[in-house]
């Protein structure tokens, strides 16, 4: 059978989403009738963000110029940062991959690092220039640029428009001709990768497989190795995008897998799947989902708990990288401390738990997890501020370490490597992609990056440079935590791991910006900033003088009644913390304000 | 007898004010409004005082019959705009309804700038013994900024003149913090006010009400009174007063041994009082009652024969308990604990109040111990439920 397997891999917004429509569109996949724009992005979310959440394949068939008869399996992959794990998973399962770049901005920080995601997998790379259409699309200028990181010829290079249509023939042809067919090896044992999964309330967990060696069949046995669970394949089948019953998936072929299974983290993404009793050597590169930021997520109105629990039971039945686990604050009630792949994941679950299931939550600041080396020699990761032992106890902390990837115009270095630095970043490299356009690599903390680090180089880039990054590894780092105490007593909520260096300005923020929010009491209030049970920044809210209307009613006592009961209703959403009473909003409003300074 | 013979913060008096009958007689007319006044009140209708001093005639008329009275308050509004014959027939009608017992305490509002010899003279033969005057301040800046029309010396002269024509009380009411007044103006208006010896003094901090010139001007950038002025004003005033012999018996009232204010200490006490005129409030047989607070509405109800009452509201017996702890918890002698009182104790609320200092039980009773934190108490009591019995 001639199949060709392939990824579409870009950065954000060059269009991957509208090129793929195109395809299905040319190969008759869809009528025009259920043509809707970005078929293969189906939560609502992605569509408004433009991005891939999860990733969907298809299966299309296709006469080429020649008179071939071709199956193209089109893998698509996520479009974020966030999910490279996925990503490079989605790559595994192809041969190919088409390396798509907008032809107004050219190369940019996710162009690169999908790009030796494909390079690392072993892809033929098909290089692709989009929105020709444009009228501020320099189609030459970006496909030399795209020539000279693949080390190919800028004639190599083609040029289509997704949007209206042209050049998609060319592509096709080529992805039939540069593609290599997946290797034939039906006598092998079993072995097919997981690379997607989703959750359906009426099949349960439903498997994107490619397989790489013999064949998978309606009602076999079989093993997920990484969780040694076996189960009966009870369904086998293609998406044509509409699923389509098989009995057989071939070597090379790419399909669905139903096993019965109903919780989502039973299946594991780079998972292989074999026969149950024919065992073979896993596939290589499967690891078990890792998050890189944790926040506790906490309802606004304590008497959401539940629901907040039931909502995040449901996203996760979808979504095995989230993860959480109960967690009590003194501050913000019951909530859950959640970890997130990265900040877009965070922010995206985040906006589904408030739309979607109509919470209103308060999120604590991120964190990330710090692996502590306590002084008996035991080392411990902590993801909770809380978590962090006693500093007689700690002989030593690291940090994770993230390699970040920075695209932007040369004019603008200079205050790149001033925001860097300021991050405690350390420049390993930089390049010049074309004399205007400069690469820097940089060694940077994580805990650095998850506070609004892309928004500031955004604006400072006014909006042309882009960022990736993958994890690094950990460094001994001078971390500290940072209590703030309200009255004497520690706000949990506010509590920070940080660089001792940066210790003095996060606790002098947040006295201040506190300072502002909490209302005046009944005594001088002390907001302090500690680092153990030393104060490092210090300011009073000055306690009421008066707090009562001395004014004659005359012999109306009810509505002076009314007024105070008014306010009392204000006064039952109040926190108690350390005897001081603090508005639900204050706490907010401290939580969020990071971005804005 | 008279009914408020003692200090004025004595526990005694507080409690038994609970069982005394008094009554409110509003008179709305004024010369003109004041900025920051949102009481029943209207300017330019004086041609109408007869035919409102009629509608009250009949109101009284109206009422059923009930206790003899231990205090009548005639309050405005600007009383002194009404004639004394006018006002003494109303204490006529008021003591041939319902009876006035021995040494009952007839008190009205006066502005000094009405208070001639005269009109004192009328006032003292139609029955009153106590007048509250309207003074408010002793610097010209100020009054002028409250929208008074008297002179400092006005003032001065009419505490005089209530003196020497033989009324029993003298009152003088005072505002505190107005934007612009000084530490020093307020200082040398508490002792102006005290080198005139009054029987009782009532000093209010300038609140603003919603509705009022004064909100509309702030709303537009005139500045606002600074609360911590104020408390300082307060506490300036406390100091001084205690000096000139004069006892704090509640939030914002002062006065010497037997001249506690005989109508307010049975408002404090949750006692009942029967009310006339528009916008009235009054407190009988365990109902507040309110009247229609438009002046034509009123007038043409009661002369219709029909009580011009717009509403009622009856309280629960829990209800009922945390309003005698907030209206009673304003006087300096507190309340007797009840269920209320020893709820508010052990609430966790009342534990902050108690920290603080705010609250405390003092000889049995609760105490509110710092006043300007009057309505932060008031709050607690309310957030009472009836589970923490």
């Amino acid at each position: 059978m001639n199949i060709r397997n392939f990824s579409i891999i870009a950065h954000i917004d060059h269009g991957k989403s509208t090129l793929a429509d195109r395809l299905l569109e040319r190969m008759g996949a869809i009528s025009e009738r259920e043509m809707r724009e970005q078929v293969l992005d189906t939560m609502d979310l992605e569509r408004e963000r433009g991005i891939t959440i999860k990733a969907q394949s298809v299966r299309l068939t296709y006469r080429s110029a020649g008179g071939g008869d071709y199956v193209l399996n089109l893998i698509d992959t996520p479009g974020h940062v966030d999910f490279s794990y996925e990503v490079s998973r989605s790559l595994a399962a192809c041969e190919g991959a088409v390396l798509l770049v907008d032809a107004a901005q050219g190369v940019q920080a996710q162009t690169l690092a999908n790009a030796f995601l494909a390079i690392e997998a072993g892809l033929e790379i098909i290089p692709v220039v989009n929105k020709i259409d444009l009228p501020a699309a320099e189609p030459e200028r970006a496909a030399s640029e795209l020539a000279s990181v693949l080390g190919t010829d800028p004639d190599e290079v083609i040029r289509v428009s997704a949007k209206t249509g042209g050049g998609v023939d060319e592509l096709l042809e080529r992805i039939v001709r540069d593609v290599p067919p997946p290797i034939y090896r039906p006598d092998q044992p079993l072995r097919a990768l997981v690379f997607d999964s989703y959750y359906d309330p009426y099949r349960g967990v439903v498997c994107y497989v490619r397989v790489v060696d013999g064949s998978l069949n309606d009602g076999d046995t079989v093993l997920f190795t990484a969780t040694s669970e076996k189960h009966q394949a009870t369904e086998v089948g293609v998406l044509t995008p509409r699923a389509v019953r098989v009995p057989t998936l071939g070597t090379g072929e790419v399909g669905y897998l139903i096993t019965g299974v109903k919780e989502i983290d039973r299946i594991r993404v780079g998972d292989t799947v074999m026969h149950a009793g024919r065992a073979a050597e896993a596939l290589p590169g499967y690891q078990d989902p890792k998050p890189m930021v944790y926040s506790g997520l906490f309802p606004a109105d304590g008497e959401d708990f539940e629901r907040l629990r039931e909502a995040l039971e449901k996203l996760r039945l979808n979504d095995s990288s989230l993860v959480y686990e109960p967690e009590t604050s003194r501050a913000l009630g019951f909530g859950f401390r959640c970890g997130f792949l990265g900040l877009l994941h965070m922010e995206i679950i985040r906006e589904r738990l408030e739309r979607e299931y109509d919470l209103e939550l308060v999120a604590t600041a991120p964190s990330v997890a710090y692996r502590v080396t306590l002084t008996d020699g035991s080392v411990k990761e902590i993801r909770s501020p809380q978590d962090l032992p006693d500093s007689d106890r700690v002989d030593h902390m690291e940090e994770p370490f993230l390699k970040a990837m920075i695209i932007a115009p040369s004019e603008y270095v200079g205050t790149i490597m001033e925001l860097v630095q300021a991050r405690r970043g350390v420049m390993e490299h930089m390049q010049y992609l074309s004399p205007e356009r400069v690469e820097l690599i940089y060694h940077l903390p994580l805990a650095e990056v998850v506070f609004d680090f892309f928004d500031n180089l955004k604006s400072r880039t006014r909006g042309y440079g882009s960022l990736d990054y993958e994890p690094l590894d950990y460094r001994v780092s001078d971390l500290v935590r940072v209590d703030i105490l309200l009255n004497g007593q520690p706000v949990d909520a506010f509590s920070t791991v940080i660089h001792r260096d940066k210790a003095y300005q996060y606790g002098k923020r947040m006295v201040e910006r506190l300072r502002k929010l909490i209302p005046r009491q009944l005594f001088d209030v002390p907001i302090q900033a500690a680092i153990g049970s030393r104060i490092i920044s210090r300011e009073t809210v000055k306690a009421t003088r008066k707090d009562v209307i001395a004014k004659c009613y005359g012999g109306d006592v009810s509505r002076k009644r009314k007024l105070l009961e008014r306010q009392k209703e204000g006064k039952r959403r109040m926190k108690i913390v350390g005897q001081v009473e603090v508005p639900q909003e204050a706490f907010i409003a401290a939580l969020q304000s990071d971005a804005d300074e | 007898m008279t009914v408020a013979i003692g200090p004025p913060d004595s526990a005694n008096l507080a409690d038994d004010a609970g069982d005394w009958a008094a009554a409110y007689v509003h008179i709305p007319f004024c010369a003109r409004l004041c900025p920051y006044c949102d009481f029943a009140v209207v300017a330019g209708r004086d041609g109408a005082t007869n035919r409102y001093v009629a509608a009250l005639r009949s109101e009284i008329a109206m009422e059923a019959e009930w206790r003899q009275l231990d205090a009548v308050y005639v309050g405005g509004g600007t009383p002194s705009r009404v004639a004394p014959e006018q006002l003494g027939a109303i204490i006529d009608d008021l003591r041939g309804r319902f009876g006035l017992n021995n040494g009952a305490e007839v008190s009205l509002e006066a502005n000094p700038e009405d208070w001639t010899s005269r009109l004192a003279e009328g006032l003292l033969r139609a029955g009153f013994d106590r007048v509250s005057l309207g003074i408010q301040s002793f610097d010209p800046d100020v009054l002028s900024s409250l929208g008074r029309v008297h002179t400092p010396d006005q003032a001065a002269t009419a505490v005089a003149t209530a003196r020497r024509v033989g009324f029993r009380s003298i009152n003088i009411d005072l505002i505190f913090g107005t934007p612009g007044e000084t530490d020093d103006s307020w200082r040398d208006t508490i002792h102006r006010a005290l080198d005139l010896e009054p029987d009782h003094l009532s000093l209010y901090a300038l609140t603003v009400e919603r509705g009022t010139e004064l909100s509309r001007a702030i709303t537009a950038g005139a500045p606002a009174p600074d609360p911590d002025r104020q408390a300082d004003a307060y506490e300036a005033a406390e100091d001084l007063c205690r000096t000139a012999g004069l006892i704090r018996y509640e939030t914002s009232n002062w006065a010497r041994p037997d001249h506690a204010c005989v109508y307010n200490l049975a408002t404090w006490a949750q006692g009942e009082y029967l009310a006339f005129g528009m916008g009235a409030h009054g407190h009988r047989d365990g109902l507040r009652r309110r009247n229609v607070r438009r002046f034509e509405a009123y007038l043409d109800q009661v002369e219709g024969g029909i009580r011009p009452e717009q509403g009622t509201e009856a309280l629960d017996p829990w209800e009922r308990e945390l309003e005698r702890l907030l209206v009673g918890l304003r006087r300096k002698a507190g309340v007797v604990p009840g269920p209320g009182g020893e709820a508010l104790l052990r609430s966790p609320w009342g534990e902050r109040l108690k920290m603080a200092g705010v609250l405390g039980l003092v000889g049995g009773r609760v105490v509110v111990l710092r006043p300007l934190f009057g309505d932060e108490v008031g709050r607690a009591v309310l957030a009472l439920q009836p589970g923490e019995r």
